[in-house]
């Protein structure tokens, strides 16, 4: 792999830019491998990244049905915050967010990772108790967050009605560090330093069943034949009903679609990422300056990419209040992904019954923020059998009652 | 978006006139269950990617329960019934077969 740097611009500018190869290869599969991802998404190469990179496990597979980060991870917002009130939320989604702050120089591809704040507006009495609440637990847990008044508000994002006649704005919970990164890029990034440790990023390679032997892993089959493994991680986020089904087992999970849009590109208008979770809407602005928007997750199973039509005109009717200066604007796109729910809100990181197999879902409406410390902690339980960052978030903390709730913290697609 | 028809009171409506109430025909495990039996009923969820028997309730409506049997890929609607049930009725595993040959969802087929 040819690094990317100022000099390598200056010298493709002299060769008419003849010289950049391809980011990352695509290889045949071979009939064997250490460890095989079932996913190409961030999750999941992140996953195989830090393999490599940490445990030099480096004989790996990464399969994706489709297109590489084309899933959820093409899907989001890219807002990054790590504001949970659990410790182990905290704990795994700060790791994350810390790891952004040098991904682009880890992985020498530019993620542009920007910590312009986000800020999660309290409009009820009721969520000013709240987010003090998690601004003390993240003290505690050494996320810097604060609790800032309206005034602050209204002086870090001068667009935003403080004074609205129904829900005006009382506080918010600021992250200073939290921000937003370029999601393909992250996903493109990762991809390429998998590819440049010699691992095969498979594309187009659907997996339709799971091979074990004596409640053992073996391999899977795919639609590009039989690939034998000691190990495999599923990482397949609305799909992982589907692919424990194929390992025989069932998971806590709900699949629901959750939308997001933008408009049209305006000038910069907002330099910071607002939530508002008692309207039900949040926005940011990208560096093209679309206004970023994200909606509601349907109240019912569904696995159509698109979600309910109501969803996206109460998030708009919402935020044209909190941001009268949005209401003229036209909406460029409108797209959906499909989000796995668990119970608590917290993701499944976890060995399963089938030996050999492991399992990272359940990220919900909050996948993006946390594809590095996922990575991190999932490598390490895979590699190890055991992982500080993971092991509260094991499968049978249901079925133990060792509910890591997250429905209060982040009461909001997010 | 989702169109459904309220066997209750026969009204049709598109989703915000009712509420989804998750999955249907549950057997409910209690006191006196096994760790196993409680567990599958409060967590372990279908979650199919195709047929799906959900309850619903007209909430902007008659009120009333009711349950609807619905493909989760296309949104089509196959049927709604009453929720006075413990199983689909034949006509509507019918009108299924003859749109999703070969289709199973929990024990039902």
């Amino acid at each position: 792999m040819k690094r990317y740097s100022a000099f390598a611009i200056a010298r493709e500018a002299f060769r008419y830019h003849m010289g950049w190869e391809r980011a990352w290869a695509s290889p045949e599969p071979k009939k064997k491998y250490d460890a095989v991802i079932i996913g190409a998404g961030g999750h999941g190469l992140a996953t195989a990244y830090y393999l490599g990179k940490n445990f030099g496990i480096t004989n790996v597979a990464i399969l994706e049905k489709g297109w590489l980060g084309g899933g959820n991870t093409g899907r989001n917002t890219t807002i990054i915050r790590s504001n949970y009130l659990q410790d182990p939320s905290a704990a795994i989604y700060e790791k994350s967010r810390s790891l952004y702050e040098t991904l682009s120089q880890d992985l020498n591809y530019n993620v542009m990772y920007s910590p312009r704040g986000v800020m999660m507006l309290a409009q009820t009495q009721h969520e000013i108790r709240g987010y003090e609440r998690t601004a003390h637990a993240n003290a505690l847990q050494g996320v810097d967050t604060q609790f800032i008044s309206p005034e602050r508000v209204k002086e870090l994002v001068p667009i935003i009605n403080i004074e609205g006649p129904r829900y005006p704005v009382l506080g918010a919970l600021w992250q200073p560090r939290a921000g937003t990164a370029r999601h393909d890029a992250v996903a493109w990034g990762y991809a390429r330093a998998c590819s440049a440790m010699g691992m095969d990023v498979i594309q187009k390679c659907e997996v339709t069943g799971i091979r074990s032997e004596g409640g053992k892993v073996r391999g899977v089959t795919t639609n590009r034949g039989e690939i034998d493994c000691d190990r495999l991680g599923i990482v397949v986020a609305g799909h992982s009903g589907q692919l424990a089904d194929m390992a025989g087992f069932r998971l806590p999970i709900e699949s629901v679609a959750l939308q997001a849009l933008v408009s049209e590109p305006i000038k910069p208008c907002m330099d910071v990422v607002v939530m508002a979770n008692t309207v039900h809407g949040y926005m940011s602005q990208s560096d093209k300056g679309e206004m970023v928007i994200g909606g509601g997750a349907d109240g019912y199973n569904n696995y159509t990419q698109r979600g309910s039509f109501h969803h996206a005109e109460e998030t708009v009717r919402a935020l044209c209040e909190t941001f009268p200066i949005i209401n003229r604007l036209k909406m460029l796109r409108q797209w959906g992904g499909i989000v796995d729910m668990t119970g608590d809100r917290s993701p499944i990181l976890s060995k399963t019954p089938l030996e050999g197999c492991f399992i990272n879902c359940g990220w919900g409406t909050g996948g993006f923020k946390a594809i590095p410390g996922s990575g991190w902690g999932f490598a390490e339980l895979m590699a190890k059998g055991t992982s500080p960052l993971c092991d509260a978030f094991t499968l049978d903390r249901f079925r133990e009652g060792r509910f890591i709730d997250e429905s209060v913290a982040a009461g909001v697609a997010h | 978006m989702l169109i459904l028809t309220c066997p209750c009171c026969g009204v049709t409506g598109e989703e915000t006139e009712f509420a989804p109430g998750g999955e249907a025909h549950l057997k409910r495990f209690g006191p006196g269950s096994t760790d196993d039996e409680f567990h599958g009923y409060l967590f372990e969820k279908v979650n199919p990617r195709g047929v799906h028997f959900e309850r619903w309730r007209h909430a902007n409506g008659c009120g009333k329960w009711f349950h609807a049997a619905r493909c989760t890929v296309t949104l089509e609607v196959f049927g709604t019934y009453s929720a006075q049930t413990t199983e689909p009725p034949q006509d509507i595993k019918d009108r299924i077969s003859a749109k999703r040959p070969g289709w199973s969802w929990r024990e039902f087929a």
